[in-house]
């Protein structure tokens, strides 16, 4: 009885409208971090971004429909790949959106491959995405470690701060940060005069704080990253390390992690973003409306995940379906994009986004007019300059 | 080895009459159940709740029966499964030896420990178990063959053998099923043998047990490395059915975790931790749309269980059939 | 100029001096553990929430209310200890004829709880707390610049410490105490309310994580996960000093903060480590802890 007046709405809908028959259904999952510590910085926020770039890139009109799922992976990665498994196998999802923890990031990317849905990646940081462990179905859009380290490293350097002090998370993200960095500095004719492995987590900084500072050097690395960060700038202020002259230089830092220092405190702070609310108009409008319905100013990762989602959007379109991954990669990675968001730029063979990025100093208390006010730009890094070149092996354009 | 020999000696045979045939029956049942579940359930969450289903058992082998609370069994767990992951990627050990590999790490790891950590009782025993964790959980951090939070990726599923492929869920599923079932079996023999008799009787009476001559920290030893290298079969055995071995497996939550499941299933009994890993396994899954209610729920399950029913879900049961379960 | 390991002595003295620092957040969360463990026999894993619930109660009072620091430091932890005290009578007292263990699962799952609830109201990015104008800028030591706040924090963790020694070994009070821990029916046979007396001690020990909680709330990120990994280190301390003596909780405290200290200039990488080698090597060579009574 049911069933029979399901099938005979169907029909009365097919009927009425021509067009359903060619209808492109889209199904986009947010995987993220919603109770961990990037929750901040990903989370829900990321889920609102994808709406909003269904909503903008006006999927209805153009007879696509397009449903968004969300889930928690606890920054675990059996967690993660299991939903993700579930979601290609069991709940026809096409592409998976934003996805930190490098770890999580990295399997899901696996799986992705395996099951021909798209990776587009905008929370993780590990350049294994598009460098060792790459996949024709990984789109790596908004920023890598080593966009970070060239960033901040060489724009620095350049400005005069010659010799470098690193404090370092001691395990693999904090080193390669270290090393990437320390690679960049050198070649702009810096010298690093320095470096202390600090476990992780820490709390206490001020010991390697008072290293650094007794090195001489003019540029103060923190190669680590969220509360470990944070500590450490705190403490760099209690110790009078900033006010001193030496510049304190945040490798991995999101605007959620000043916001929580306050601009007294990380005044002055050097780091790079890809993404800043306040860049230009069109950052400004969109801001404008996230903030409305997130309640605080996107960070770039969930700008990332918009402008993902708006270019996956456009390539979805222009095949026709979304069923086969590799060939909707293959469509973004045709022709070059101007985002709203990102500007101008275009998405590598191994599936790195390429676009420019910026690097920032944090406004002091005098110069912040609001809340959010907090960046000013210092320089603009421009893609070619910012991440690492293509691995031959890894160009799937060509394959 | 010398419980290889014991299962052998033993068998299937004499195992069965040693049983009641309640617990036979209930064993046979769950096993036509799990035979049949992959074709009902997806098959990899079937698989990680068979997982941690073994894992909860060994780690009840040692609170329930043992009366040693460790709040530090992820170590092993989660140290087997880099070991394993690491035998499978980059030795190229096919899957039974990597899983042999990462089960024989976790017991000397269970024996260094434990040999330390028996040293001190109760609250004490727990407290030092957990540092000890925390201590493999740094150098899993910083010692680079873990990759650190990337974790090891993309581990080869392989061929049995050398011969039967396990690339497919079904085939590798089958393979898990034969582990969980093996290890679960065995800890039942172990805890129906005069040895468990012996640890009975040091849980619930040291000082009786000892001037009964028993060598009572040796049994203690025994039990702690039993349990560590059948925590360290399920960890192993988790790293290849995902493919990855991370931080997650030796972080203190998962040793956290453990205690909940055992709880909540009913420490001491023979089913409990089965039916203790398979709800919370379940509610992860479920209420990962949740986000950051899933560990206060966690948090809620803890203490309610811990107020309101200390028997667990089968020891309620239990009680009820008037038959130990 | 004589050095040691090519480590100038005015450095050593700088670290030591951090050392101590942090030393003295160890004693006030060890002796607040073994306050409570001297009299309910259980270990509180809710510790390091509660510790994390002074700094947010701080935090709380400041932006809510405009109660600034120094009146926090008061308040606050009689806020913590208070929501300690309800937490007792309501589940822990139905405990105390059980297994200890229970109490350390049941404080488990409240520290899951507790941390689980400020993420979901407060996230995870951490939130700003000042520095007191009054304790700002700091002094030159000519071998290193010490903030004035890490100064009040050593004087105001030895102020407290001591003052619950002395309340516990020198009062009548405290002797009523202790012998309630040896032998609480008798006690309570000489008309003393033994029960009422373990609430207000398990509120005591609270309010003491409480207090490091606003002792940390300037200088570390106030938020929800800042107990979590703390409160395991502690345990490794309260393991190392043995949970006999509150003075022995106390020096335990600061001597470990003392050698973490020395192990930050000498050897960064095993400085998250070298409080569980010692506490290795202590359970190796004296089970019963450094201060602990045999058997």
């Amino acid at each position: 009885m049911i069933r029979n007046i399901l099938i005979g709405t169907a029909l009365a809908t097919l009927a009425m409208n021509p067009a359903l028959a060619q209808e492109i259904n889209v199904k986009l999952g947010v995987l993220n971090d919603r109770s961990g510590v990037y929750a901040d910085l990903s989370g829900e926020g990321s889920v609102i971004a994808a709406q909003m770039a269904v909503e903008d890139f006006k999927a209805a009109d153009k007879g696509m429909k397009v449903e968004i799922i969300s889930a928690d992976h606890q920054n675990k990665p059996d967690i993660g790949s299991s939903i993700a498994r579930k979601w290609y196998d069991e709940e026809g999802v096409n592409a998976i959106l934003d996805v930190p923890t490098s770890s999580v990031a990295l399997a899901v990317a696996d799986i992705t491959a395996e099951k021909n849905g798209v990776l587009i990646n905008s929370g993780a940081g590990s350049t294994e995405l598009t460098q060792g462990q790459c996949k024709p179905t990984t789109i790596h859009w908004t920023y890598d470690t080593a966009a970070l380290a060239n960033g901040t490293g060489k724009a620095l350097t350049d400005a005069g701060g010659k010799k470098w002090f690193f404090i370092t998370a001691d395990y693999a993200f904090g080193q390669s940060l270290q090393e990437n960095t320390a690679k960049v500095v050198e070649a702009s004719g810096g010298e690093v005069v320095g470096n202390v492995d600090a476990p992780f987590p820490t709390t206490d900084f001020s010991s390697y704080l008072l290293q650094a500072q007794g090195s001489g050097a003019d540029v103060i690395g923190l190669a680590n990253a969220g509360g470990d960060t944070v500590n450490a700038i705190k403490q760099a202020s209690e110790f009078g390390i900033t006010q001193a002259g030496q510049k304190l230089a945040a490798l991995l830092f999101f605007i959620t992690d000043v916001q929580a220092l306050g601009a007294q405190t990380a005044q002055g702070l050097s780091l790079t973003s890809a993404f800043y609310w306040d860049r230009n108009d069109a950052t400004r409008e969109w801001s404008k409306r996230f903030m409305e319905r997130h309640g605080a100013e996107p960070t770039m990762v969930q700008a990332g995940v918009y402008s993902g989602t708006l270019q996956y959007l456009k390539a979805v379109e222009a095949l026709g379906s979304a069923e086969d991954g590799k060939a909707v990669a293959a469509k973004m990675k045709e022709s070059p994009f101007d985002d709203p968001l990102f500007g101008k730029g275009s998405i590598r063979g191994d599936g790195r986004a390429i676009h420019d990025m910026y690097l920032y100093e944090v406004k002091t208390p005098a110069e912040s007019t609001g809340e959010w006010d907090l960046y000013k730009e210092v320089a603009t890094i421009s893609g070619e300059d910012a991440f690492l070149p293509m691995l031959e092996e890894c160009d799937f354009t060509k394959q | 080895m010398a419980i290889a020999e014991d299962t052998v000696k033993t068998g299937p045979l004499r195992e069965s009459i040693g049983m009641p045939r309640l617990h036979k029956v209930i064993f046979l049942v769950l096993l036509g159940l799990a035979l049949l579940l992959p074709y009902g359930v997806y098959p990899v969450f079937a698989m990680k709740v068979m997982c941690f289903a073994l894992f909860a058992y060994a780690f009840n082998l040692l609170l329930g029966f043992g009366g040693l609370l460790s709040f530090g069994h992820a170590a092993y767990f989660g140290g087997a499964s880099y070991v394993a992951a690491h035998a499978a990627k980059v030795w190229g050990l096919t899957p039974e030896l990597s899983i042999l590999a990462g089960t024989v790490a976790a017991a000397l790891l269970g024996l260094v420990i434990g040999a330390l950590s028996i040293r001190r009782q109760g609250i004490y025993f727990a407290m030092v178990t957990l540092a000890f964790a925390q201590m493999v959980y740094f150098f899993a951090l910083q010692v680079p063959f873990t990759g650190g939070e990337d974790g090891i990726q993309s581990v080869p599923r392989g061929d049995l053998f050398g011969l039967i492929s396990l690339r497919s869920n079904m085939a590798l599923y089958y393979f898990v099923l034969a582990i969980t079932f093996g290890g679960i079996l065995l800890i039942y023999r172990i805890v129906h043998s005069p040895f468990g008799q012996v640890l009975k009787a040091i849980r619930e009476n040291e000082p009786r047990a000892i001037s009964l001559g028993y060598q009572v920290n040796r049994y203690k030893l025994i039990v702690f490395t039993l349990s560590a290298a059948l925590a360290g079969l399920a960890g192993a055995t988790k790293s290849q059915v995902f493919q990855l071995a991370s931080l997650t497996d030796v972080h203190w939550a998962m040793s956290g975790e453990v205690v909940l499941m055992t709880l909540l299933g009913g420490m001491g009994t023979v089913f409990g931790p089965i039916v203790g890993a398979a709800v919370i396994v379940t509610m992860q899954n479920y209420l990962a749309t949740f986000g950051a209610w899933v560990t206060v729920i966690q948090g809620a399950i803890f203490v309610i269980s811990v107020l309101l029913f200390r028997e667990g879900i089968v020891g309620v049961i239990s009680k009820w059939l008037k038959r130990p379960l | 100029m004589f050095e040691l390991l090519g480590v100038p002595p005015q450095v050593l003295m700088g670290q030591l001096l951090l050392g101590l620092i942090n030393g003295s957040f160890y004693a006030v969360l060890s002796l607040g553990l073994a306050v409570i463990f001297g009299l309910l026999n259980i270990i509180n894993f809710a510790h390091g929430a509660q510790y994390m619930m002074g700094a947010f109660a701080a935090w709380m009072l400041l932006t809510y209310v405009g109660v600034g620091y120094w009146p926090a430091l008061i308040v606050a932890p009689l806020v913590v200890g208070a929501i300690g005290i309800v937490l007792e009578r309501l589940m822990l007292a139905r405990l105390y004829h059980l297994d200890h263990l229970y109490g350390l699962l049941l404080t488990f799952g409240l520290a899951l709880i507790i941390q689980g609830l400020f993420r979901n109201y407060y996230g995870i990015s951490g939130l700003p707390y000042q520095i007191p104008a009054s304790l700002s800028g700091g002094y030159n030591l000519g071998f290193m610049f010490l903030p004035t706040y890490r100064g009040w924090v050593v004087v105001a963790s030895v102020i407290v410490c001591f003052a619950t020694w002395f309340i516990i070994e020198k009062t009548k009070l405290g002797a009523y105490l202790r012998a309630a821990t040896e032998n609480p029916v008798l006690v309570g046979a000489f008309g003393i309310n033994v029960p009422r007396m373990i609430t207000l001690t398990y509120g005591f020990g609270v309010a003491l994580a409480g207090f490091a909680g606003v002792l940390a709330a300037p200088i570390y990120s106030v938020n929800p996960n800042m107990g979590a990994d703390l409160i395991i280190v502690v345990f490794a301390v309260v393991v190392i000093g043995g949970m006999g003596s509150i003075m022995g909780a106390i020096l335990t405290g600061y001597g470990l903060g003392l050698v973490e200290g020395l192990t930050r200039v000498f050897y960064p990488e095993g400085s998250a480590v070298v409080i569980f080698v010692i506490m290795a090597i202590v359970l190796l060579f004296r089970p019963e802890g450094l201060f602990g009574r045999a058997g």
